[in-house]
């Protein structure tokens, strides 16, 4: 089956233990778009992406990525194909930063000289010094160190990429810089992005759409723009608590 | 006669006593980490099995030396030679901490340093002999250490079944009444331990992870 659609929900929960931690999800994320999970802890934001490259497992409901529903997929295959950034980076410590980026190509058999091909450009495209490549994580700030696990990600240069919170760590000029460097990045690679968040800034910033999840539930699913025209009471609650300015006069506490 | 006139005029024996006593705790600690380590890789993977292979494992710890030397003299093809029996009590003391510390080791392993390589597409396999198991091979060092110190003591009490080494000389020492006999046995027996001891610390500071050999947390685990 062939589908336009990058990554659909079909009435997706999950409750583990009963517990209900995603509740009904349905939603479509086109190819080449930036969809933003928005919500607060226990949401479910993280939830639906772990789901996507099924590091969680959904309870009920169906996931297709490229068409194929998720138990059709091989799950390596699968995640090999998805690029996935966390807060965390999570940088393996005992590898260079070139061993880090090269990890997946290597797995999949590169050639040496190719793999050192591919991890010159990545650090290229992340800004950061090629001569970083044979320095170890602990040697790197929390932006550079962001920076390769961003690289590592599209090193088999992945059709679609997750990402959890990748700019939660850093201090404000950092993120606003790799926010800036994201979005240069996402315009010349046009990937397929899923980006979980819970600042309403950061996703105005970077998202085509925004989902507004709460308590495991989508309440509104809009672009930016409607998203700051929606009169959705958790969606206003949302302005008024990042900028009061993003709801106008009427909307001013 | 001194302890010193002693080891000289005996070093031929000496020398073959410490030689089994090496042999006694190499073997029975290479069996240890055999069957330990994957042991303790098998916890990480089914938690359920965790309370019945640590408890067996702890209980064993608990039972006397001599004992467990007893227990096993009737056992059918390892009962037949004293050394044999030697090697299986030892590799028994041997099992707990290298099951806990590969355990632990693994354990301890940063969980976001695991998400993002399951994430990436690691296979489980994968994810075992490149991530997990190079992070936690400090601590499952220190496993070793820990169990090859604690072996050359106990290996002294295997002279009581026959299996040689130099608890030998202690046994004889104790029979004769003669403390230097018992020191002949004793003194090179702990030197043997303090060299163990150095050399898997050295071994350990060397193999522990880059990120972490500042921290200095890795041996955290050992008992």
């Amino acid at each position: 089956m062939d589908s336009a659609a990058a990554i659909e929900f079909h009435r997706v929960s999950y409750h583990p233990q009963g517990e209900a931690i995603l509740h009904d999800l349905s939603l479509a994320i086109e190819r080449g778009e930036t969809l933003v999970l928005l919500g607060r802890s226990g949401s479910g934001k993280t939830t639906t992406l772990k789901l996507i490259n099924r590091l969680l497992t959904p309870t009920s409901g169906e996931i297709r990525v490229a068409g194929r529903a998720l138990p059709e997929w091989d799950v390596i295959r699968l995640r090999r194909m998805i690029g996935y950034v966390i807060q965390e980076v999570g940088l393996f410590p005992h590898f260079t930063i070139e061993k880090n980026i090269g990890l997946v190509p290597k797995i999949e058999n590169w050639s040496r000289e190719r793999i050192r091909q591919r991890v010159e450009e990545l650090l290229h495209l992340v800004g950061l010094d090629p001569q970083l490549a044979t320095r170890y994580p602990r040697e790197l700030s929390g932006g550079q160190r962001q920076r390769v696990g961003v690289a590592r990600a599209l090193a088999a240069d992945p059709p679609i990429l997750l990402m959890d919170e990748p700019f939660g760590a850093l201090d404000p000029l950092t993120r606003a810089q790799l926010q800036r460097e994201f979005l240069d990045l996402e315009a010349r690679l046009g990937k397929t992005v899923v980006f979980v968040t819970h600042d309403l800034n950061e996703a105005l910033l970077v998202g085509t759409r925004i989902a507004l999840l709460e308590a495991g539930r989508l309440v509104t699913l809009n672009t930016r723009e409607e998203f700051l025209r929606c009169r959705e009471p958790l969606v206003i609650a949302y302005r008024n608590a990042f900028s009061p300015d993003f709801n106008g006069e009427r909307g001013r506490v | 006669m001194n302890l010193w006139q002693f080891i000289l005029q005996n070093h031929t024996e000496v020398t073959q006593l410490t030689l089994e006593h090496i042999w006694l705790v190499g073997i029975s600690t290479l069996l240890a980490v055999a069957i330990g380590m994957p042991l303790g890789i098998l916890l990480t993977r089914w938690p359920a099995l965790r309370r019945p292979i640590l408890g067996s494992a702890n209980i064993i710890q608990t039972i006397p030396s001599l004992a467990l030397f007893g227990f096993l003299l009737p056992a059918p093809w390892i009962g037949a030679r004293a050394d044999r029996l030697a090697i299986l009590a030892l590799m028994l003391y041997a099992l707990l901490p290298l099951i806990r510390n590969t355990y632990a080791g693994i354990q301890s392993v940063d969980p976001s340093v695991v998400e993002a390589g399951r994430g990436m597409g690691l296979t489980d396999r994968q994810l075992l002999f490149q991530v997990e198991l190079p992070l936690a091979l400090g601590v499952i060092i220190a496993g070793i250490r820990v169990a090859t110190v604690l072996s050359i003591g106990l290996a002294t009490i295997a002279a009581a079944v026959g299996a040689g080494g130099l608890g030998e000389y202690i046994f004889r020492g104790l029979a004769m009444v003669n403390n230097t006999v018992i020191l002949a046995g004793a003194l090179p027996a702990a030197a043997l331990a303090l060299l163990a001891d150095t050399g898997f610390g050295w071994l350990e500071k060397r193999l522990r992870p880059q990120d972490t050999r500042r921290d200095g947390y890795a041996s955290a685990a050992s008992s």
